[in-house]
């Protein structure tokens, strides 16, 4: 069974030293507006396929990693590099390499998904932490267990397809340090499983490391609206003034049964601000950022608001409330048209 | 940025379209050549060169059309369709260049279009979120600070 680390008491007395905020960067300014504006973790990738936003030009070159790694390190703070996409047996090596690259240059740890590399990883670098990525779509205990017991996995990102009992129903039942999302885009519910993008452009998240990539993505001004068209098919049309949303499958407009709608699902914007106190309660170790494709900008406002946040829940967890200056700045950032608790609001799970 | 939101008079704008749009197209070729160094990377010259843009600051009327040829932004007619177009109000331009803020949140409130090569503006917009670039503010573009400016690039050696 796992004690919590997170010892949650008011007013006084010990603070939690051990919830962590990680944060996105995608380039350099991005890391240092995370940093300065109060993350604990930056997470990043390398310039390739071996990380699930590789967006042309975003990324880090080894030069820009290594600067990455002195200025968040020379400021108390750990940097991950994501390794979570899917190698196959024609390109095993570059994945490998990431994974030496990242021992070599001192990472605080990876994000990882793929069975194979972590066993290279657990057996060439055992000193090397790792962190089992969303992308690894584990939603129960026994399958983190299973890659505790296996790779010694120090921490897993829960896929936000479970309601908030379940993720505690998981922290209680496994020593592996659990990170939630807490706040960006929300991807459908079939985290790491997901072939919509495959299916429209061939190219998915898991094997090219992009959803829906830039190359197949037209915007186009029309008398309708604004039409949003992936590989040629229409995916959505904006009115004047209506808020616009990422050119994924998964988030557009359908005409289903005469009926024009989000028929797979909303544009919306994870938030769960309003949850910390009970996060932190039960135990979760970390609440990531999602985001390493925005701009310094939005790390660097959505980094500070989270950071007040969790330092205020700290401080009075049972009187903490959202304040309403928090919610705004975050609701500013967001995609679609507004932002939800997702899966962790769902009694009926 | 620390600048109350602006839009620029609705006149500006009529009388702006009415007139010639090279001598501003121009003018702001000047200034990305000034700074294309900085600001490029071999990438990014790769993947531009001999590329049409388009540059539109609504509320100003302004349309500058202009491309990238053997390492060097130069005006262009507009006669033929952008490869890529970006389009927003000076206001937002400023945001965006003073990185207060986030071009995709820009976007998703309809502040910011950007038409035709999306591949192309994506690498423009992370190479740019990339560049180490001195902090930028509404004071630098003051039309004295331009003027300025541009009357040392036309005329070195002058203080």
């Amino acid at each position: 069974m796992h004690s919590s680390p997170t010892s949650v008491s008011d007013e006084s007395g010990p603070q939690p030293p051990s919830f962590e905020l990680v944060c996105p960067a995608g380039a350099l300014p991005s890391l240092r507006a995370a940093v300065d504006n109060g993350a604990d973790c930056v997470y990043l990738g390398f310039r390739d396929d071996t990380n699930a936003r590789n967006f042309t030009g975003l990324n880090f070159d080894e030069a820009a990693a290594r600067e990455g790694l002195r200025y968040a390190h020379a400021r108390g703070a750990r940097v991950l590099l994501a390794i979570n996409t899917y190698p196959q047996a024609g390109n095993w090596k570059r994945w490998t390499r990431a994974v030496d690259k990242a021992a070599e240059m001192g990472f605080d740890a990876i994000i990882i998904a793929d069975a194979g590399l972590m066993e290279y990883a657990a057996s060439v670098h055992p000193d090397l932490a790792l962190h089992l990525s969303v992308q690894g779509s584990a939603t129960n205990y026994e399958a983190i267990n299973f890659y505790h017991d296996q790779f010694k996995i120090r921490r897993a990102v829960l896929p936000r397809v479970l309601a908030l009992a379940q993720v505690e129903q998981v922290v209680r039942n496994t020593p592996v340090e659990m990170e939630v999302f807490g706040f960006g885009g929300l991807c459908i519910m079939v985290e790491g499983r997901c072939a919509l993008s495959g299916y429209v452009t061939g190219c998915s998240p898991n094997m090219a490391g992009a959803c829906s990539p830039a190359s197949a993505v037209r915007w186009l001004q029309t008398p309708q609206g604004m039409e949003s068209r992936l590989n040629g098919m229409l995916v959505d049309r904006f009115a004047d003034g209506e808020r616009a949303g990422y050119p994924t499958l998964c988030k557009g407009r359908y005409t289903v049964r005469g009926e024009t709608y989000y028929a797979i699902e909303e544009p919306a914007s994870l938030n769960a601000l309003e949850l910390l106190p009970q996060l932190m309660e039960m135990g979760v170790r970390a609440v990531k950022i999602e985001g390493r494709q925005r701009s310094p900008a939005y790390v660097a406002q959505v980094t500070r608001v989270w950071r007040d946040a969790i330092d205020a829940c700290r401080r009075q967890p049972r009187a903490f409330r959202p304040r309403p200056e928090w919610m705004q700045s975050l609701d500013r950032v967001s995609e679609g048209q507004s932002h939800t608790l997702g899966a962790y609001h769902r009694a009926w799970k | 940025m620390n600048m109350k939101p602006f839009r620029l008079p609705d006149t500006l704008a009529r009388i702006a379209t009415a007139l010639p749009q090279t001598p501003p197209a121009f003018a702001f070729c000047l200034a990305l050549n000034a700074m294309r160094d900085r600001l490029l990377t071999d990438e990014l010259r790769a993947a531009l060169e001999g590329k049409n843009l388009r540059l539109q600051v609504k509320d100003a009327g302004l349309t500058l059309n202009f491309t990238f040829r053997r390492g060097r932004f130069l005006p262009s007619s507009g006669a033929t369709d952008p490869d890529l177009t970006i389009a927003a109000t000076a206001y937002d331009f400023g945001c965006l260049a003073s990185r207060s803020e986030d071009s995709d949140t820009l976007f998703f409130a309809r502040r910011l279009v950007m038409q035709g090569d999306t591949d192309l503006g994506l690498l423009v917009k992370n190479t740019l979120d990339a560049a180490d670039l001195p902090a930028f503010t509404m004071a630098d573009v003051a039309p004295h600070r331009v003027l300025q400016r541009l009357a040392t690039l036309v005329l070195p050696g002058r203080p």
